[in-house]
Formats: structure tokens, C-alpha cells, sequence
């Protein structure tokens, strides 16, 4: 177990200096971002002197290497937008993304498992065929277009829900949520609905695939044999075996509803880290741009790392010592 | 077998509606099995022994159903009944082992889960006395240091071990029946007899009444009271395990028992039946055997009914043998 985790994080390691260096060099090549920090009427001294000051005079590779020794000593770069560090500026939009992305998993889960159950189990009846008729407009219509479909019902047609920002927050352990406070928890529920739809189709589907797939096997027929009731059945029995590719792509897609967050942040104006990544990218602020996504690359390696751990806690086959790719 | 048997069939016919047409799987079935005994249930693939096995337990999937006849548990006739009530019967009064043991144990809840919810699916237990009757069941069984083995997942056992662990689990509430599907055909020959001989002992000793579900007839001869003989969805012939092994009456039996490889027949090519089983979707008029049989007449278009012979047998022909015509 130890050993596993060591060898995972020395991976980690690796692929957040390849990860660096790209973004690094892909945000080099898009664009100079002097022409949107000097003001217009500047003079050559002032420009060359804030070009200086950025050091954005150095080559490529110094600018890096520069970039990689301040990085290991914790230090992401300053915003040049901002002029603050570029990682408190994303850790204190985090929350906003994490309560946004949680609320999501949360609705996927909750509506997704039992769905996907009922639709493997019955799967001829007309209710299923809805299910999953419904679960394929969730895959392939745009996130975005929901989106603005669902701020134009229920904001401006019925008047029902917020559509922009958090509402009011309240602080949970010194962080700041919104779920808390009932205009907080109104403002949530449009934005969490339109992250989690794609993510609820997938789970329809994993559920169904794997309850037609268990329901068959003998051992469901043995449980039947022992004249278990039903309920124990499916809740225990095909449950905890459908669990097992639920929980590791949910695992992996976590980070993906963290990351994709951006476009629904976007649309519903919800001040988290993906809405900072847009606007940072429109300045062309590369120190945010570059934590953001070497963070969520930490991010994925360590979501990851967590799956592993909980698929072996799920399924008692798999010992995380036989993984030794 | 003085008063009423454990399990009686009458004339049990279980169908199967696909879009191809109605599989007859089972059609006209019936036998009956009493206290402690055990009754052989042999046949060929798809002559409709699972079938039945499954029938009796209420555990037929859709698209099959089944049709008529009659199951008669210590006089309550299970066809019809409500699916609580065979909720009831199934694990506690009725139980069932199953052909694969790398399949019958849920691979992800372990050994004590399995046995303990089977207890109290029908009994109010405490989770204490549940353990206790489950290491006693397993130890019965013959699985050692049974405290431990309770704590371990179903792929850390072999496939014999896990045999033990299922036979283990349908004794767990001491039923009146056991339908055993196959349970050796799966495991070594080394581990069959060990499995048999317990069997075998369990029965005498409990009074349970099994039915052993097989194609093997070494296994039949060695271990039941009584056999019923399967061909496509029909008992072709009953009787006393000795006399049809012996004196087998109707040419499909005979086939069977000529077809097991003897020592005697050294060097000779191995006797096979001709030709093959029809197809359960379109079962001819006649007897279902006469196209294979080398005793087929005009009259085998007329399908045979179930005949009382002499010494307590049954038997489905138009032209049965002699006893010495083996």
C-alpha cells in the first residue's frame, strides 16, 4: 500500500513537470500579454520597464526555469491582472467550484443510481425506454445551450430561481458555501442541475449496463434461492456490485465536473475557478492560466489516487500491491 | 415413504415464450422424492433437469412460466403460490445448490454476510447466534478452522471449498428439500467423492430429501435411492436406482448407460446414441426418442404415455425391453 502510493506520487511528479512545460510553452506562443497590461498611452521607458519587471525580456527556457524554481518553493507567479499570487487567487475561488461540482456528483448520484437500476431491471418498459431516451439528449446537448435554456424557464419565464452568482453565503469551517443559507441553496440548484445532467446520463447508463449485466448472474439466482426479499437484493447485492464501475469513472469524472465547471460558471456567472481561468485567458495572465491548470492536473492525479484506494475497499479482488504498471 | 412424500410433481410443464415459438422445456414431468431419500434427476443437455430443478423453487425468469401441472411441497401445491409465500419456502424449507461454485457466491461480500442473511431472511436471530450457526454449518461441511473461512471473501476459497460453502449455506436452515443442480460436475473427481459422501451422510442423517440433478449416472448409481430418466421435457423412465441401471426398459436409458466408457470395453470404439436431441421449439407428434431409436416402429407416432411396469417403475415407450436385452 505504501509502496503504491510512493510510486503513484513520483508518477504524479513526472506529469505535472511535462504538464507545466507544455502550458507553459502554449501560453508563451498565444499571445504577448504586455499589449493588454501597458496602458495606451504608456511611453517606451514605462513599457520596457513593466516588461522588466515581469521578466517577460528573457528567453523561453530562462522565463521557465525561472517559473519551475519559484514553483517549487510554493510560488506560482504573481497575477499580472491582479498583482497577487496566482494560487491564492484560485484557492479562494475554489470552494465555489468544489460546492458547485459536489452539488452535481450529488444530483448524478442520487437521481443517476436508482434510474439506472430501475431501467436495468425493467428494461422493456416504457418508463425505462424514457429514461434512456432521456439520458441521450443529456449526452449530447450542448451544456451551455441547457444552460441558457434553463436561466430563460425558470429565471426569466417563471420567475422561479436566481441565475446568476451564489446568493448569500454563510461560513462553514471558515469556508465560505452557499448550500447553507436558503437564497444560497436557490442560487445553487440551476447551476449544479446543468453540471450534473451530463455527468446523471452517464451514471443511467453505467447503472443499467451493470445491473443487466449482474441481475443474470447465478449468484443474484443463489441469493434469490436463499429467499432473500428483494429489497436486500438489489440494494445489497447487485448494489454493491455495480458500485464498482460507478464509482471509478464518477471518480475520474469528478475532476472532469471540476474542470469543465468553466462553461457552466460561465453561463450562470458563478464566481469559481473556471470563470477565473476564462477571464484570465481573455488577459492573457499566464501565472494564473498556468497554476490553474497544473492545480487541476494535482487535482486529477490525486482523485486518482483516491479511486485506487476505494475500488480495493469495494471490490476485495483487487489488491493495490499487484498494480505494478 | 409410508405417509405423504416430502415433494411430489405431477405433470409439471414449464414453457418458454420466446419470439421463436413456445420451448417446450419441460412438458409432462412428474416424480416424487420422500423423507431422507434421494432421487437421481438425469438426462442430456436441454432435457429440461434445470428446468424443473428451477420450477420447484419458483425461479423460472421470464420469458418461461410455468403452464400446468402441479408441485405438491409436503401437500401444498407450490404452483400459483404467492411470491412471498415461495420467498418463504426458498433457503428455509426448500433449498438449492447450484452447478458453478465460481459463481454462486457474491464476489464482493464475504463468506459471513452471505451465511448470516440467509438465516435471518427467515428466522429472528441475533447477529451473534446467525455467526454461530453459520461457522457450525460450515464446520458440518467439512471447511477447517471454520472462524476464520467466515471472514474471507468467496475468491480466496477454491472452487471446491466454495461447493462446500453453498451446500453449507442450503443446510443453514436445515430445508426438507434440497434441489442440488450439477453441484460435482464442476470439480475434481477426488472432490466429488468427498462432496458425495457428505451428502449422502447429511441426507440419512437429517431426513432430508434431495434431488440430484446430473448427467453422470456414476454418480446416480453411487448415490441414489431413486432415478428419473429426462428426454426433451418428458420422464422417459422411473424407477428404483439398481433395477433401471440394471435393467434399463426403454432405449434411450439403455443408449445412456451404453455410452458410459467401461474398463470392460478396452480398445473398442466407444458406443454412442445416433443423431441428436430435437429442438424443444418443435417437438415432433410421437415419441421425441423415435427418430435416434433403433426400435422405432409406426406405432412410435403416436406419442407414448407414462406407464406403470412392474417393480415400482415407470416407463414411456411402445416397445420397452426385456430385461435381458442390454
Amino acid at each position: 500500500m505504501t509502496v503504491f502510493v510512493i510510486r503513484r506520487l513520483l508518477q504524479a511528479a513526472l506529469v505535472m513537470i511535462i504538464m507545466s512545460l507544455l502550458v507553459f510553452g502554449g501560453v508563451f506562443l498565444v499571445g504577448d500579454p504586455v499589449e493588454m497590461l501597458v496602458a495606451d498611452d504608456a511611453d517606451q521607458a514605462e513599457r520596457q520597464a513593466i516588461i522588466k519587471s515581469m521578466g517577460l525580456d528573457l528567453p523561453f527556457y530562462m522565463q521557465y526555469l525561472r517559473f519551475i524554481g519559484n514553483a517549487l518553493q510554493g510560488d506560482m507567479g504573481n497575477s499580472f491582472v491582479f498583482q497577487e499570487p496566482a494560487m491564492e487567487l484560485i484557492l479562494e475561488r475554489m470552494p465555489a467550484t468544489f460546492e458547485l461540482a459536489i452539488a452535481a456528483l450529488l444530483i448524478a448520484v442520487v437521481i443517476g443510481i436508482p434510474l439506472g437500476i430501475y431501467a436495468g431491471l425493467k428494461a422493456d418498459s416504457w418508463m425505462s425506454k424514457t429514461i434512456m431516451t432521456a439520458s441521450i439528449l443529456g449526452f449530447s446537448v450542448p451544456t451551455f445551450w441547457v444552460g441558457i435554456m434553463m436561466i430563460l424557464f425558470f429565471a426569466v419565464i417563471l420567475g422561479w430561481l436566481p441565475s446568476t452568482g451564489r446568493g448569500d453565503t454563510v461560513e462553514l469551517f471558515g469556508i465560505p458555501v452557499s448550500f447553507l443559507t436558503l437564497d444560497g441553496l436557490q442560487h445553487l440548484i440551476l447551476p449544479a442541475v446543468n453540471l450534473a445532467l451530463f455527468k446523471l446520463s452517464m451514471v443511467i447508463r453505467l447503472a443499467r449496463a451493470g445491473t443487466r449485466e449482474v441481475v443474470h448472474q447465478d449468484y443474484i439466482k443463489f441469493a434469490r434461492a436463499k429467499g432473500l426479499s428483494t429489497g436486500r437484493i438489489i440494494g445489497v447485492h447487485l448494489f454493491k456490485n455495480i458500485m464498482i464501475p460507478v464509482v471509478t469513472v464518477l471518480g475520474l469524472e469528478f475532476g472532469g465536473l471540476i474542470a469543465f465547471s468553466v462553461v457552466t460558471e460561465t453561463v450562470f456567472a458563478w464566481p469559481g475557478m473556471g470563470k477565473l481561468l476564462i477571464d484570465s485567458i481573455g488577459f492573457l495572465d499566464r501565472p494564473v492560466i498556468v497554476a490553474y491548470l497544473l492545480f487541476v492536473v494535482g487535482l486529477f492525479v490525486f482523485i486518482n489516487l483516491v479511486v485506487d484506494v476505494l475500488y480495493s475497499v469495494l471490490d476485495p479482488r483487487v489488491r493495490l500491491q499487484e498494480v505494478k504498471s | 415413504m409410508s405417509d405423504q412424500a416430502t415433494l411430489e410433481v405431477r405433470n409439471l410443464q414449464t414453457h418458454f415464450f420466446t419470439k421463436a415459438g413456445v420451448v417446450k422445456a419441460v412438458n409432462d414431468v412428474s416424480f416424487s422424492v420422500g423423507k431422507g431419500k434421494i432421487l437421481g434427476l438425469v438426462g442430456e443437455s436441454g432435457s429440461g433437469k434445470t428446468v424443473t430443478g428451477f420450477s420447484i423453487l419458483g425461479l423460472v425468469d421470464e420469458p418461461g412460466r410455468v403452464v400446468g401441472g402441479e408441485i405438491l411441497y409436503r401437500g401444498e401445491n407450490l404452483v400459483g403460490a404467492s411470491q412471498e409465500r415461495m420467498r418463504q419456502l426458498r433457503g428455509n424449507n426448500v433449498a438449492m445448490i447450484f452447478q458453478d461454485p465460481m459463481m454462486t457466491l457474491n464476489p464482493v461480500l464475504r463468506i459471513d454476510t452471505q451465511m448470516i442473511e440467509a438465516i435471518k431472511a427467515h428466522h429472528k436471530v441475533t447477529d451473534d447466534e446467525a455467526r454461530q450457526r453459520a461457522r457450525d454449518a460450515l464446520g458440518q461441511v467439512g471447511i477447517p478452522s471454520p472462524d476464520e473461512r467466515l471472514k474471507s471473501y468467496p475468491h480466496q476459497f477454491s472452487g471446491g471449498m466454495r461447493q462446500r460453502v453453498a451446500i453449507a449455506i442450503a443446510l443453514l436452515n436445515k430445508p426438507d428439500l434440497i434441489v442440488a443442480d450439477e453441484p460435482t460436475t464442476a470439480l475434481d473427481v477426488t472432490i466429488q467423492g468427498q462432496i458425495l459422501y457428505e451428502v449422502q451422510k447429511l441426507c440419512a442423517e437429517t431426513g432430508t430429501a434431495m434431488i440430484w440433478i446430473t448427467h453422470d449416472l456414476s454418480v446416480v448409481a453411487g448415490l441414489a435411492d431413486e432415478v428419473a430418466v429426462m428426454y426433451a421435457g418428458r420422464v422417459v423412465e422411473a424407477g428404483k436406482v439398481d433395477d433401471v441401471l440394471d435393467a434399463p426398459m426403454h432405449p434411450y436409458t439403455a443408449g445412456l448407460i451404453g455410452s458410459v466408457p467401461s474398463r470392460n470395453a478396452r480398445g473398442k470404439r466407444l458406443h454412442q446414441i445416433p443423431g441428436m436431441t430435437p429442438s424443444l421449439l418443435n417437438l415432433p407428434e410421437g415419441c421425441a426418442f423415435a427418430a435416434r431409436c433403433n426400435y422405432a416402429t409406426a406405432a412410435c407416432e403416436q406419442p407414448p404415455a407414462l406407464e406403470n411396469a412392474a417393480g415400482a417403475r415407470q416407463i414411456r415407450c411402445h416397445h420397452p425391453l426385456v430385461a435381458e436385452a442390454v
